[in-house]
């Protein structure tokens, strides 16, 4: 064969093609990682040093006894999320998960409003019997013992 | 090996560092189990109504007669607490006094739980809000605290007792008692 | 008794395995004549008692002996029979024990079945097979005996998490396992491979169709679960990019790069070492995800579900394994005689750029998941989601999908772009005028666009290899081919028209109030209690009429509360038309007797699920296209052998 480039050549441009290719997917995903994964907050955290407003965040806690409403329109449901040291309204509109209820675990996700509401998309509760949001496991004691409690 | 082999390392290098990532998010002491902040201080205030007909119901007042004794946090929905059923009644013969709070149960599963694995218990108080077993620091079911005669907690064991566990048990209680 | 029965046989099965990998190795090294032929036996065994095994233990959960301890744990005896069954896998002890089934099956099978390798590199398969067999021999026996009697019977089962008591879900599992594990008859055949370097086309085409069929239930078992999450969950979405979900996408991105390069190796004897490695890659995401899964780290914390012993028993095998593996490759990967080369403009051109567009997804995928635990490394805690996977992941995809539109038109080892510009350009005009008539129809993301854009002139393309062939001689992998190119087109369209045109409503109506979602009218008529084996609940009846049309059809999700253990749950309910689907969850009552309803129009939605397993469909006719091809060389290679033979014979005389 005399056409086409040789085979060492041809080896090594397809080497580098494929590194300069990886390289560059490894490069993209720190800088997307850095820019696109949400934080995550408790709400003492959130309170002492507040993420940009419109920023994807997500913020744990306990939903605060007695402090769960029902809006006017029937759908959207205001609450507070506490840790014992601060608490943060929470607002959310739709059906909220199975294992939602006042007193119990919740991992929000969601971003701040510029008046200090937090509003969520998405509610997350306890899954199952077994399971508890990972980022649940660092809160002050306290509120661990109680979430994990809510699990058994 | 050929010039240029360096590469065929990368993939190895590549899956050292996942190995060493992981490895170290494994190994390192991260607070599975939580640790109760309540041992070396006294049991709070409380009163629960019997769980089961034929035992008392049991109150802070009664871990305080002078007498160590065990604290059982258990449930009748509980698989190790059926696990460690035999360990505790073997604790019982050895004449340990057990007193058992079962979480978040009903009358008639706590029944056929007795019925079935035995009753090494001296007072079962029904827990069905989970503030004891909150109130003493406990995150799962089962666990079991080592109460001296003064009321105050002393050790807490965290998951069943397996049968390893009851001469350290036994230990633990003899040394409350001193 | 059938406790004990299930255990004694997986201790034989583990003892046969220790048996294979001796008896292999040494008939590596060469020493032993009679020894290596008891490896092809010894792997069958292996599989029988393990399937025996296996057997055992569906018959304790059959029966609900709730003498044992996983039994107890994971099921009830009022549990419908097909739930039971489920239960079997449905569980970390359980799922082990399919895993190992499947691997030793898989073992078994190729020992019976395949001849055509040097008998050296069978050998050294096999013993890896055992190999890797063992560790998790170890790991179920040591750690997680699913056999385990409790101390004392227990009164009642604790019943089966309910999110889990679904038909779908029921044989999700073993469809995933089976692609999972599928895959380590690539890594046993590549690292068999390297330790003779019998690395050739041969060696391709063995190693395809195995991982052409666990390849397949990789993709069904995804496909499923994808719908599975779909309604189950009740949140409208079909793909969360959950740790889970990227466990079994990550094996299926090296799976596909797999065999599309041992296609290259296969053809044209190139891309050796790449193809080798890609074996060892693939299984090892099978470990990986697993572990991730399996471990805990990734998804919950838990003072007693989660054991870190068990994390730990699994990264050591991980490391042994997979580090081995690589070390081997490492060391070995050289010495592979270099293949044969080709132009960029050609078949093997436009492969290769898959294969590394394939491999920088599967990177960025599994970086993502990765992420949040490199962090809490340093005390931040993140999570990554859509954000970051869709537009990262789709700056890789969107490249590869138009090559995949024009490299199978290309011709083997070198062609001119000039031959394939006519259709290069006519799929590229309808490209463009999709784009423009999107743009000007409804402003839409950046993502939904292009994917809708790309996916018709996709379809197109994936049929233009159609073109000027006798359709009737056209081999069956070709078609098989173009079938999975076809579905993956057709996922694309789904998952953009879905992300692009979706309508949601969320509402809180009385009983008879209308409300209008997309081209649909949704009244409630009733909310009534129902009851089921194991559960009761509260039912939405609603009447749904499409645009002006007179009829109605009804729907019914429901609010579902399971007794054990005690657990609610929300029952989607579905409603399909050819143009898509409407959705629609009931949610609670609000003080002033209204009920809270939420509704989705996803126009095309079904899409994605049909292109799924279209894709299926591909890979499971050109399983069947190079079986058959298989079939027929060997009937021809009797045949002259016979006739050989006959020859001599008359010779002879």
């Amino acid at each position: 064969m005399n056409t086409g480039i040789k085979p060492k050549h041809q080896r090594l441009v397809l080497v580098v093609i494929a590194l300069v290719a990886l390289v560059g997917a490894g490069l993209l995903a720190a800088w997307a990682l850095r820019s696109q994964a949400s934080y995550f907050f408790v709400p003492s955290e959130m309170q002492a040093a507040p993420p940009p407003t419109g920023q994807a965040v997500r913020l744990g806690g306990m939903v605060e006894e007695g402090s769960l409403k029902t809006m006017q329109d029937g759908v959207t449901i205001a609450f507070i999320v506490g840790d014992g040291k601060a608490r943060i309204p929470v607002r959310y509109a739709g059906i909220v998960p199975d294992l939602f209820v006042e007193g119990s675990g919740v991992v929000a996700e969601g971003r701040l409003e510029p008046d200090g509401t937090f509003v969520a998309d998405t509610l997350l509760a306890k899954h199952d019997e077994n399971y508890i949001p990972r980022e649940l496991k660092d809160m002050t004691e306290a509120q661990a013992r109680a979430a994990v409690a809510e699990t058994q | 090996m050929t010039r240029g082999g360096w590469k065929f390392w990368l993939p190895l290098a590549l899956f050292a560092f996942f190995v060493a990532l992981v490895g170290t998010q494994l190994l390192s002491p991260a607070q599975r189990e939580v640790e109760s902040a309540m041992i070396g201080k006294p049991l709070p205030q409380f009163v629960l109504a019997a769980a089961s007909p034929d035992r008392p119901g049991v109150a802070a007042v009664d871990l305080k007669d002078g007498k160590p004794r065990l604290l059982n946090i258990w449930a009748s929905w509980c698989i190790p607490c059926a696990a460690e059923a035999p360990q505790l009644e073997a604790l019982q013969k050895q004449g340990v006094d057990i007193v058992g709070v079962a979480i978040r149960d009903r009358p008639e599963d706590v029944a056929a739980f007795l019925a079935r694995y035995g009753n090494p218990y001296s007072r079962i108080g029904a827990d069905n809000l989970s503030e004891v077993q909150l109130g003493i620091g406990s995150s799962g079911v089962p666990e079991t605290f080592i109460v001296d005669g003064k009321g105050v907690i002393r050790y807490q064991h965290i998951g069943d007792i397996r049968p390893e566990h009851v001469p350290m048990l036994l230990e633990k209680l003899r040394e409350a008692g001193a | 008794m059938i406790a004990e029965f299930g255990l004694a046989a997986l201790w034989l099965a583990a003892a046969l395995a220790g048996l294979q990998l001796f008896a292999g190795a040494i008939a590596l090294k060469g020493r032993a004549g009679e020894l290596s032929r008891l490896v092809r036996p010894v792997a069958v065994m292996q599989g029988a008692l393990t399937a025996v095994s296996f057997a055992a233990l569906v018959m304790l959960f059959l029966r609900t002996d709730l003498s044992v301890k996983l039994v107890v744990a994971n099921s009830h005896s009022a549990k419908p029979f097909i739930y039971k069954l489920a239960g079997t896998w449905g569980n970390h002890e359980g799922s082990m024990l399919l895993w190992v089934t499947v691997m030793a099956g898989m073992g078994a099978l190729i020992a019976l079945l395949e001849r055509r390798l040097p008998e050296r590199t069978m050998l050294a398969t096999l013993a890896t097979q055992a190999f890797v067999g063992l560790g998790f021999y170890a790991f179920l026996l040591f750690s997680s005996n699913p056999f385990e009697r409790l101390p004392m019977p227990a009164a009642e089962g604790m019943g089966l998490n309910p999110l889990l008591q679904d038909i779908g879900l029921a044989f999700h599992p073993p469809t995933l396992y089976l692609g999972y594990v599928g895959l380590s008859v690539a890594f046993s055949f590549a690292v068999g491979a390297l330790l003779t370097g019998e690395v050739g086309p041969t060696f391709a085409r063995v190693m395809r169709p195995w991982v052409l069929g666990a390849w397949i239930f990789l993709t069904i078992g995804i496909t499923a679960g994808s719908y599975w999450a779909y309604y189950e969950l009740g949140w409208g979405g079909w793909w969360f990019w959950d740790p889970v979900e990227n466990a079994s996408l990550m094996p299926w991105l090296a799976g596909t790069a797999l065999l599309h390069s041992a296609s290259v190796l296969a053809a044209r004897d190139a891309l050796r070492a790449w193809t080798v490695m890609l074996g060892v890659v693939a299984f090892s995401m099978s470990m990986i995800g697993t572990f991730l899964v399996r471990s805990g780290i990734l998804t919950s914390v838990h003072a007693f579900a989660v054991d870190p012993e068990r994390g730990s028993f699994i990264l050591v095998l991980l490391a042994i394994y997979i580090g081995g593996a690589l070390t081997l490759f490492a060391l070995k990967a050289g010495s592979i005689a270099e293949g044969a080369r080709f132009s960029a403009t050609s078949r093997e051109g436009a492969l290769v750029f898959n294969n590394v567009m394939l491999s920088a997804i599967l990177g960025i995928v599994l970086l993502g998941t990765l992420y949040p635990l490199l962090t809490e490394a340093f005390g931040v805690k993140v999570s990554v989601g859509p954000p970051y996977f869709n537009p990262v992941g789709a700056i890789f995809a969107v490249p590869m999908l138009v090559v995949m539109a024009v490299g199978p038109l290309l011709r083997w080892r070198r062609d001119a772009f000039a031959r394939v510009r006519k259709s290069v350009i006519f799929v590229g005009l309808i490209f463009a005028l999709l784009l423009a008539v999107l743009l000007f129809w409804r402003p839409m993301g950046l993502l939904p666009w292009l994917g809708m854009a790309l996916s018709v002139p996709l379809a197109v393309a994936s049929v233009l290899p159609l073109r000027g062939r006798n359709l009737g001689h056209l081999p069956l992998s070709v078609w098989g081919m173009v079938v999975a190119h076809f579905g993956l087109a057709l996922a694309l369209f789904g998952m953009a028209a879905d992300s692009a045109l979706t309508v949601e409503k969320l509402a809180a109506a009385r009983i008879g109030d209308s409300t209008k979602v997309g081209p649909w009218t949704v009244t409630l008529d009733s909310v009534e209690p129902v009851a089921g084996p194991n559960w009761i609940a509260l039912e939405g009846r609603m009447s749904a009429t499409y645009r002006d049309k007179a009829e109605s059809s009804v729907i019914a999700p429901q609010a579902r509360s399971f007794w054990a253990p005690p657990q609610q749950t929300t029952e989607s309910a579905l409603l399909t038309r050819w143009n898509g689907q409407l959705y629609a969850v009931l949610g609670d009552e609000t003080e002033d007797g209204r009920w809270q309803l939420r509704l989705w129009w996803k126009p095309f939605v079904t899409c994605i699920w049909f292109g799924g397993l279209l894709v299926a469909l591909g890979g499971f006719l050109a399983l069947l296209g190079r079986v058959a091809v298989d079939l027929r060389r060997r009937v021809a290679v009797r045949k002259i052998a016979a006739r050989k033979e006959e020859l001599e014979k008359v010779q002879g005389r």
